[in-house]
């Protein structure tokens, strides 16, 4: 029996506190696309470097910092003399980019719907000339119907991830259930939130009744954060989106909406549409985040790739699985087992 | 990234608010996606409030919780 997680924070929660180890014997819990950082393509982060050598001021979060793009990370980029800013949130690099009226700035916005609020907040709001954005954002649910299509990956039923789910709500997930069979429950990131997610998992599929249930009443509710769809849906539109180490999923990010186009990195800098290289050779970034292998099955894993010298962007995050097994490792020997 | 923190409302100007994530830690933080006043428990999320906690069903998950604990221990 598997049950499939999206978010890195519940990754890391089960790893911190043990989780897998108190389960049931076969029962386990299997980690998807929830690692916002991971799935940034490298094209975007090559696009940002470039920037950031030609003398553009690159503003993004601090988890983006070191992952690698093709050649190098931002962080390469500002040893090399690029200015690169980590940023708690996209005000500072408004507020930045006020303060700093001769230099150019550019937001790196990464992350999926919890954070793209924030973004459609400060474009909606209209940011200072010398700002611009390099929308990168993605969307949980394609997520996890791309782990549906995974047709050597099996589980069992979806915990959904709780923050995210504040903004889109219950409804959001009522398709898994409904068309696919498949048990939802959103579930909170206090330990015991994620063990009663787990145990709500399961009373579905003992009972064969699928559904979506809701473990995180305090934060979510059916409709969602109704506010912050309404500015997402003004600030942006819905777009296919390319995934690193996936491919391309359907309706799957978002983009500038035409009216906001003067505000669009890309347009702004003539950004060329590019593929760049998004895996290393050896790196199973791409079947770790599917959940179909698990970290130390990778030949690179705690060897070539480790926190220290990371060669994939599953190893960089703090929500990446291999960062958070590599972490870990010492601490849950039996996540040490395949 | 999707990491979201709660803290109280200690003060509102506007749509930014003073919020304290306990120990004393305080910090201004947007309110432009929610409606909260002083006093509520919001979830914070790189520097914008994204949802207000409701308090009821906080105290009811407590309690399950604890509930749980006390029938492990048993």
């Amino acid at each position: 029996m598997k049950i499939c997680h999206v978010c890195g924070t519940h990754e890391w929660v089960i790893a911190h506190f043990g989780l897998r180890a108190l389960l049931p014997e076969g029962v386990d819990v299997i980690a998807g696309p929830g690692c916002p950082v991971c799935v940034t393509p490298a094209a975007d982060i090559d696009s940002v470097i470039k920037l950031a050598l030609e003398g553009v001021v690159i503003t993004t979060f601090g988890d983006i910092f070191r992952v690698p793009g093709s050649n190098g990370s931002l962080m390469d980029a500002k040893a090399e003399g690029g200015d690169v800013r980590v940023v708690y949130s996209i005000s500072d690099a408004v507020e930045m980019a006020r303060k700093e009226p001769n230099k150019e700035f550019v937001f790196l916005a990464i992350g999926f719907e919890t954070t793209a609020p924030s973004t459609a907040v400060e474009v909606l709001r209209g940011a200072p000339e010398n700002l611009s954005f390099l929308i990168s954002h993605r969307l949980i649910p394609p997520a996890m119907e791309l782990m549906l299509g995974v047709g050597d990956v099996r589980f069992d039923g979806f915990i959904a991830p709780g923050h995210v789910s504040t903004i889109i709500g219950l409804k959001a997930y009522e398709v898994f259930p409904k068309a696919y069979g498949m048990p939802v429950v959103v579930a909170g990131f206090e330990p015991l939130d994620v063990l009663v997610g787990i145990y709500m998992v399961l009373r579905q599929v003992r009972e064969r009744r699928p559904r979506l249930e809701n473990e995180y009443k305090r934060a979510v509710t059916w409709d969602g954060n109704v506010r912050a769809q309404e500015l997402m849906a003004k600030a942006f539109s819905v777009v296919d989106g390319f995934w690193r180490g996936l491919g391309k999923l359907p309706r799957s990010a978002l983009d500038l909406r035409e009216e906001f186009s003067k505000w669009d990195a890309r347009r702004r800098y003539g950004l060329k549409p590019q593929r760049g290289r998004d895996l290393l050779p050896g790196c199973q970034c791409h079947l770790i985040i599917i959940g179909k292998i698990k970290p130390i099955e990778c030949p690179l894993f705690l060897r070539a790739c480790r926190p220290d010298s990371p060669k994939g962007p599953c190893m960089v995050s703090f929500e990446g699985t291999c960062r958070i097994w590599a972490k870990h490792a010492l601490m849950e020997s039996t996540t040490l087992s395949v | 990234m999707c990491l979201a923190v709660p803290a109280r409302v200690v003060e509102v100007d506007g749509d930014i608010a003073k919020v304290d994530f306990g120990h004393g830690v305080l910090r201004k933080v947007s309110l432009a996606l929610v409606d909260a006043k002083v006093g509520d428990y919001v979830l914070v999320h790189a520097g914008y409030a994204i949802q207000v906690i409701d308090e009821k069903e906080a105290m009811e998950t407590l309690r399950i919780l604890e509930e749980i604990l006390r029938f492990s221990e048993e």
